[in-house]
């Protein structure tokens, strides 16, 4: 993975001086909140409804041991204990003060890490595959292709204050894994008929109270053009995205009142601008980020067999002698892992989803024991996924049994990928200042009540996602299953709403009809999959059979 | 009535006005009636407090109540998180809120 | 007669540039399209800045305005006309806060006038927050990209 060299370090030991700086002038009054508003959430810190919260940038998704053991040392050290990791692959801590925060950035610094635009009107943490350079079915790995972008957006003097936030996502396959196309802009890297690599780029996406799919913006940039594109997409964003309301100012607003054709027109213009400009970096920068990233000596040839998925029971001969294993091992393995390029191996998906637990969050020692599971079995990596589970990007089948040993005994080895446990909550009105509702406690009834039942399995997959107010930080119109939390004169109310995909077959959620107090949102989720359980045909999922029979037979069942 | 709230600029914690000063616990809250204007004006000058306003609240026999559940949850901390409240002891503490 | 709407010399507080300042009338971009004389002007957030391409010849002072400092464009604003060779003083002027500083002096402006007096010594680390830079601007300084790969 890539390493900091002494300009990468350098950067970010200024920007936590800078950061430290400003505090002090905002705690000695030099600085109204108004002024240092931004500057902090250019660092990550919100002010939230308990405390002030630091977002933490994991670039990519992607990180070692030693960094996520800082990560838990952070939590101990400045917070209480516990982190929250988040759909666009960061984490999130709660309780961090004001006055420590310029020391834990310091403390980040020291493991190539940091908070930088990890909120604010910038360019914010570039995001990918969670199973970047492992899945069998990438053209490349797309992360060094997020970090020439990370680098490039980092502190870029005229993109510090766009319109609106900025998020762009990075993928490689054409499996999307990352929500691509609800982002401001989505990338796919490509290879054309030449098998030369370029960039596919898609914009104007995004959730929020007005949902969008990106269109297509250009089928294929050369990658030696790449930034260059990226900074004509911005530009024109910059010069011309709304400023008169907050709530119109996303990209995605842009795009659709111009219409995707004169975006594009306007975006070549100043393409063709820049390149007679010349801001591309020097093709060599690529081939260096490369490097930090090829695959370690034992997984380079993918070989015969390579992504093929493990059939069921197929680690059955695993693991040493005498070790445990049997029903909730062989469960956890076929719900958990992932087919990798290499046959021996597999990505093994850590659940931050234990039923009636709260989705993403991690402890502390939680983080020491997948630290220590990366060192012994992962080639020290990790990733964050943007379900806000954990992976072991790069596990020997072999190892399977001992790696479910440890997360089992860590609480970790919930078996429940993808199924309607593995739930995406936003924080909510517990902890959030702009939700209307709460959601994790919604979240936490669901997953108990369909693992009480022993329903989850027979459901399958079933993506349930929550969102406690129409930011949709919860990816709520991208559920199989979506859930909005409103204020209805002061009363928690639920919004139920079906259809979303945020994967290849990327399509917005529809609102079944009027909403639900907290047990009624709970009761209708049931009566939806009893519709589905009754009327799929074999080997659909609930989002296939939703898509064949349509919304008429849920309505029925939740108001007839 | 009507009470402030704020959080504390250094350590981000919420406070409650007391007549005097900023405190952790919403019970001591007092009713400021015309007076918020010029008291949040103050403090915030002074950085006391950090983005403070007026809330509606009732004072009943438990003590004072916030007319939102927002301010409730912010009075007592997160309902999915009893440990982290300011009444970890109460498993009642979390009714109060909703 | 159009109002002068400018800062004058003296309101600038910083200035990276050995001429003279110009001291004389500054006017609205549509007045500046229509004034064939004019030699300073001072451009909105809402302008389109490539309209002054044509004259820039005769301009020997471009003021932008930033009248919130949260509003972006005028660093856009900036950098097109740099790109375009411009090569007269760029001036930020308005809300202008310490910590806009060094990017708005990567985009090009090369003088500022802050509504507001800015600390001394605040805008002196400011203005050396980054002692060296990842993309590009218009300040032709040397990227780190290009310093890794230096023959």
């Amino acid at each position: 993975m890539y390493r900091y060299d002494s300009y990468d370090q350098a950067m970010v030991d200024a920007r936590v001086a800078e950061f430290r700086d400003q505090a002090r002038r905002r705690l000695e009054g030099k600085l109204t909140e108004d002024q240092f508003k931004p500057l902090r959430l250019m660092n990550g810190l919100y002010l939230q409804l308990h405390a002030y919260m630091l977002r933490v940038a994991i670039p990519y998704g992607t990180l070692d041991a030693r960094q996520m053991e800082m990560l838990a040392d952070i939590a101990d050290k400045y917070d209480r204990g516990y982190g929250h990791f988040t759909t666009r692959q960061n984490i999130q801590y709660n309780w961090i003060k004001l006055e420590d925060c310029a020391d834990a950035l310091a403390d980040l610094a020291t493991v190539e890490m940091h908070a930088i635009q990890t909120s604010g009107n910038c360019i914010r943490n570039i995001s990918s595959d969670h199973f970047a350079g492992a899945a069998a079915d990438e053209v490349v790995d797309p992360r060094p292709y997020a970090e020439l972008m990370r680098q490039w957006s980092s502190f870029h003097p005229e993109f510090t204050y766009l319109p609106r936030k900025f998020k762009i996502a990075v993928i490689a396959s054409e499996k999307d894994r990352a929500a691509m196309r609800l982002h401001d802009i989505g990338v796919r890297i490509v290879k054309n008929d030449a098998g030369e690599v370029g960039a596919q780029f898609y914009a104007g996406g995004g959730m929020g109270r007005t949902p969008m799919i990106a269109p297509l913006i250009r089928d294929f940039v050369p990658i030696d053009q790449f930034i260059t594109y990226a900074e004509a997409c911005l530009r024109v964003y910059n010069r011309y995205g709304r400023r008169d309301n907050k709530y119109k100012a996303r990209i995605k607003i842009l795009v659709h009142e111009l219409g995707a054709g004169e975006y594009i027109r306007q975006v070549e213009e100043e393409f063709a601008h820049l390149l007679s400009v010349g801001v591309e970096p020097p093709t060599a920068e690529l081939e260096r980020i490369k490097a930090h990233f090829e695959l370690p000596e034992p997984l380079r040839l993918p070989g015969q067999g390579a992504g093929t998925p493990l059939p069921s029971g197929g680690a059955a001969e695993s693991g040493a002698p005498g070790q445990a294993r049997g029903g909730a091992f062989d469960q956890w393995v076929k719900r958990n892992t992932h087919p990798h390029r290499h046959p021996e191996y597999v990505s093994a998906v850590i659940s931050l989803k234990p039923a009636g637990g709260i989705p993403g969050d991690a402890t502390s020692d939680q983080m020491r024991v997948v630290a220590r599971l990366a060192r012994e079995y992962s080639f020290d990596e990790l990733r964050v996924m943007h379900t806000q589970n954990l992976l072991l990007p790069h596990v020997a089948i072999t190892d399977l049994p001992a790696v479910y040993a440890a997360l089992d005994e860590a609480g970790l080895g919930a078996a429940n990928m993808d199924t309607i446990e593995d739930i995406i909550a936003c924080p909510g009105l517990d902890y959030c200042s702009l939700a209307n509702a709460r959601s994790i406690p919604l979240a936490q009834r669901i997953s108990e009540r369909f693992a009480q039942t022993g329903r989850t399995s027979q459901v399958g997959e079933l993506k349930l996602k929550i969102s406690g107010c129409i930011n949709a930080c919860g990816h709520h119109h991208a559920g199989h299953i979506g859930i909005l939390g409103v204020d209805k004169k002061g009363v928690e109310n639920y919004q139920l709403s079906l259809g979303g995909s945020e994967a290849e077959d990327v399509a917005l959620a529809k609102i079944t009809g009027p909403g639900f107090d907290e047990d009624g949102v709970i009761a209708a989720v049931e009566k939806v999959t009893d519709v589905y359980l009754a009327s799929r045909t074999a080997g659909e999922r609930f989002l296939d059979t939703y898509r064949r029979i349509g919304m008429e037979p849920f309505k029925e069942a939740l108001y007839g | 009535m009507k009470i402030l709230t704020g959080n504390d600029l250094r350590t981000g914690a919420v406070t409650w006005w007391d007549g005097s000063s900023w405190s952790l616990h919403v019970n001591d809250a007092v009713d400021v009636g015309e007076d918020a204007e010029e008291i949040l004006a103050r403090e915030v000058a002074a950085r006391r407090v950090n983005v403070p306003y007026a809330i509606a609240a009732t004072r009943t026999i438990d003590g004072v109540r916030p007319a939102h559940i927002k301010d409730r949850i912010r009075a007592l901390g997160p309902t999915v998180r009893p440990d982290l409240t300011l009444k970890p002891q109460d498993p009642q503490a979390i009714d109060w809120v909703i | 007669m159009s109002q002068n709407l400018g800062t004058s010399p003296d309101e600038v507080q910083f200035r990276f540039r050995d001429d003279e300042p110009v001291d004389h009338g500054t006017v609205t971009v549509d007045s500046a399209l229509e004034q064939t004389n004019a030699a300073a002007v001072r451009i909105e957030p809402g302008d389109d800045a490539r309209a002054l391409l044509p004259f820039l010849d005769r301009l020997a002072l471009i003021e932008v305005n930033f009248p919130g400092f949260g509003d972006g464009r005028g660093y856009s604003a900036a950098r097109i006309l740099r790109e375009a060779g411009y090569a007269g003083e760029l001036r930020a002027v308005g809300d202008v806060l310490i910590d806009q500083l060094s990017h708005m002096r990567r985009c090009g402006f090369d003088s500022f006038a802050p509504d507001k007096r800015l600390d001394e010594e605040d805008a002196a680390r400011a203005f050396a927050t980054w002692e060296n830079v990842y993309q590009r601007a218009a300040d032709a300084r040397r990227t780190i990209p290009e310093k890794r790969h230096e023959a």
